[in-house]
């Protein structure tokens, strides 16, 4: 039984005429500790895919299960990584994974939970900054206090939307690495949303793009056979890291050409003669 | 670096509330001492011609009266009435003084008056109370009510009223618009059902709540001889003060960004935690700036209130210093103006200083 299973998922946003198909038929199947990483443009849905399967969204049609059981809710064996780091900004980093701790672990004591934050929060090196608010961040920082809020509930899947997106190359970089750590310890279940393809072939077992939308759905898998630990800059001189790098972006570029050929309708204006105005 | 974490976070909060009392009063950083003064000075300048041209007004108002009334002494009575009405003028006497707009130095006398009197009636309630004293602990212990001084009430008495009205009137809004805005921001159906009535109410003007409450409140205060005035008035000044924070409110309440509510999903916050640990914190900044609206909207329609209500406050005191037109009535209503004035700036700058210390968002405030 797989892990986690996309069975024939639609989701269309709003209803009737108005109505616009994000995602069609959607399929795909996850084993326990496996990387995926899913590779789209921006506004190919991505993030609609990433909430029907943390359970914020319901699909039109279609099921998701996580280890066979139909996603309904939200679920704590679900950790979120989200595009916009979402801190509430009026609490302090150290608040606020202990509010989420709290919710995950609430029989622990306070003294239990406190000790869970601050290991966390030295995890991501953010040990200085416990009691700064968001605010006060970084770009970098503020990813860093969304990445150990996500594992501090310890959480048998972790699911990342675009997480290091929005930051410079060298704190992507860093984070990579971070969140392969993590997930090297203890083997956890990890899917990655992501629009960076190398970002991809680094960090995953197997890459699924996402076609475009609307209608947006999966396409073939690429599966990357580099061994682990990798080395960033010994994989660029991998054969096998520019052979995949290279089909999946050769497969990318030829449905981008796709979507721009298709988007070409012609609009016919009415053939009208401006009207005098001078009486 | 090992550093404890700290669940409350109080310090920051005090520090934030002090910076903004602070700015109160210029700055005074030691590299910005020139700026503060010459940003004291430009204050001082604008006042000076304030003044100015104050003075310069009321001269001018001062004379097209008086030259009426010799005029108008000269046509009615002959030569003679009207050099006795300008000698009359020009001799300061009160009897025959032009009632206009009164000068900077005139309004500055009578505030002078005010406190003075308020020192003779405040030295006369001291005397009374003593006086008294022996015979109202008898009454105490019979178990009658005691004598209270009765007497007129000074100026600064009748500025406490007003504000004692306007908070007690803000209080009264704020326990019952936040909990009804926070219910209907979070129930879109409660919200519609809601609408029509906040339209309908909202720009209902401060006379027609007075007239609304006192129908109510003198019914039930029937057969009661107490004196009502400063009930009526201070639910008026709520009624039509909450508006703002209601309207504030229940949109904060609405428009918590979607990012914080799929954080409460996530985590899977109880309903209870959501809406105390995550919506009202998101919203407070909201909140506040309707309390803030809330609090000088109460204090502007308090006058009008009070005038009606008789109630012995600022409202009452101009009302009945311009029915009363005495020689220095105008200058004692200028008084009162600016008296009003100073106590809406202050209350707006208590309230910006509580806003900025529960606001997350400094950047966002005005």
């Amino acid at each position: 039984m797989a892990y986690l299973e996309l069975n024939n998922i639609y989701k269309t946003y709003g209803e009737g005429d108005g109505s616009t198909e994000v995602l069609s038929n959607i399929n795909l199947t996850m084993d326990e500790g496996e990387f995926v990483a899913i590779v789209g443009f921006t506004g190919s849905g991505k993030t609609t895919l990433v909430n029907l399967i943390n359970g914020l969204l319901q699909p039109t049609s279609g099921e998701v299960l996580f280890k066979g059981k139909p996603v309904t809710d939200t679920s704590h064996e679900r950790g979120v990584i989200f595009q916009n780091y979402s801190l509430l900004p009026w609490l302090t980093v150290g608040q606020n994974i202990y509010m989420a701790v709290k919710e995950a672990f609430p029989k622990e004591s306070k003294k239990a939970l406190m000790e869970i934050v601050k290991n966390y929060v030295g995890m991501v090196n953010l040990t200085p900054a416990i009691n700064k608010r968001p605010k006060e961040l970084s770009g970098g920082m503020r990813q860093r206090v969304a990445v150990a809020r996500a594992l501090a509930m310890n959480p048998e899947m972790i699911i990342m939307d675009e997480p290091l997106g929005a930051l410079d190359a060298l704190t992507r970089g860093n984070l990579q690495d971070e969140i392969l750590n993590i997930w090297s310890q203890d083997k956890r279940t990890a899917l990655l949303i992501t629009n960076d393809v190398d970002e991809g072939i680094y960090m995953a077992d197997r890459i699924i793009p996402l076609k475009p939308g609307p209608n947006a759905t999966l396409g073939p898998e690429f599966k990357i056979n580099i061994d682990r630990p990798r080395d960033k800059t010994a994989m660029n001189d991998n054969p096998e890291y520019k052979k995949t790098r290279n089909s999946i972006i050769e497969y990318l570029m030829d449905i981008g050409d796709e979507r721009k050929t298709v988007s070409e309708v012609e609009y016919k204006l009415p053939e009208l003669t401006p009207k005098s105005f001078v009486a | 670096m090992e550093q404890e974490m700290v669940l409350k976070k109080e310090s920051n909060m005090v520090s934030n509330f002090k910076q903004t009392i602070l700015k109160l009063t210029p700055s005074m950083k030691k590299d910005g001492v020139f700026k503060s003064l010459k940003n004291t000075g430009i204050t001082l300048l604008s006042i000076l011609l304030f003044l100015g041209l104050w003075q310069m007004g009321s001269k001018a108002l001062y004379n097209k009266e008086a030259n009426y009334r010799v005029e108008k002494a000269l046509q009615e009575r002959g030569e003679e009435a009207a050099a006795a009405e300008r000698a009359c003028i020009e001799s300061g006497d009160s009897s025959c003084q032009p009632n206009t707009l009164p000068s900077p130095s005139q309004v500055w006398a009578s505030l002078q008056s005010l406190i003075a009197d308020h020192q003779v009636i405040s030295a006369d309630k001291a005397a009374f109370a003593e006086k008294m004293a022996v015979t109202n602990e008898k009454m105490i212990s019979q178990g009658k009510d005691t004598i209270v001084y009765t007497g007129r009430a000074s100026f600064v008495d009748i500025v406490l009223t007003s504000i004692k009205t306007v908070f007690a009137g803000f209080l009264l809004a704020m326990f019952i618009a936040v909990p009804i805005g926070i219910i209907i921001g979070l129930s879109p159906s409660l919200r519609s059902a809601f609408n029509w009535f906040i339209q309908i109410f909202k720009p209902v003007s401060p006379v027609v709540w007075y007239l609304l409450v006192f129908m109510i409140v003198k019914t039930l205060y029937i057969g009661d001889s107490s004196d009502n005035a400063f009930v009526i008035s201070f639910i008026s000044v709520g009624l039509c003060a909450m508006w703002a924070t209601l309207v504030n409110t229940a949109m904060g309440v609405a428009s918590v960004d979607k990012d914080y509510i799929n954080v409460a999903k996530v985590l899977k916050l109880g309903t209870f935690q959501k809406v105390f640990k995550v919506i009202l914190p998101s919203s407070l900044p909201l909140i506040f700036t309707g309390l803030r609206i809330t609090l000088s909207v109460a204090w502007m329609v308090l006058i009008a209130i009070e005038l009606l209500a008789q109630s012995q406050g600022l409202g009452l005191f101009v009302w009945e210093e311009f029915q009363n037109g005495a020689n220095d009535s105008n200058s004692k209503i200028i008084v009162a103006m600016f008296v009003i004035g100073i106590i809406g700036f202050l209350l707006d700058r208590l309230m910006l200083a509580v806003q900025n210390m529960v606001s997350f968002n400094k950047n966002e405030m005005a």
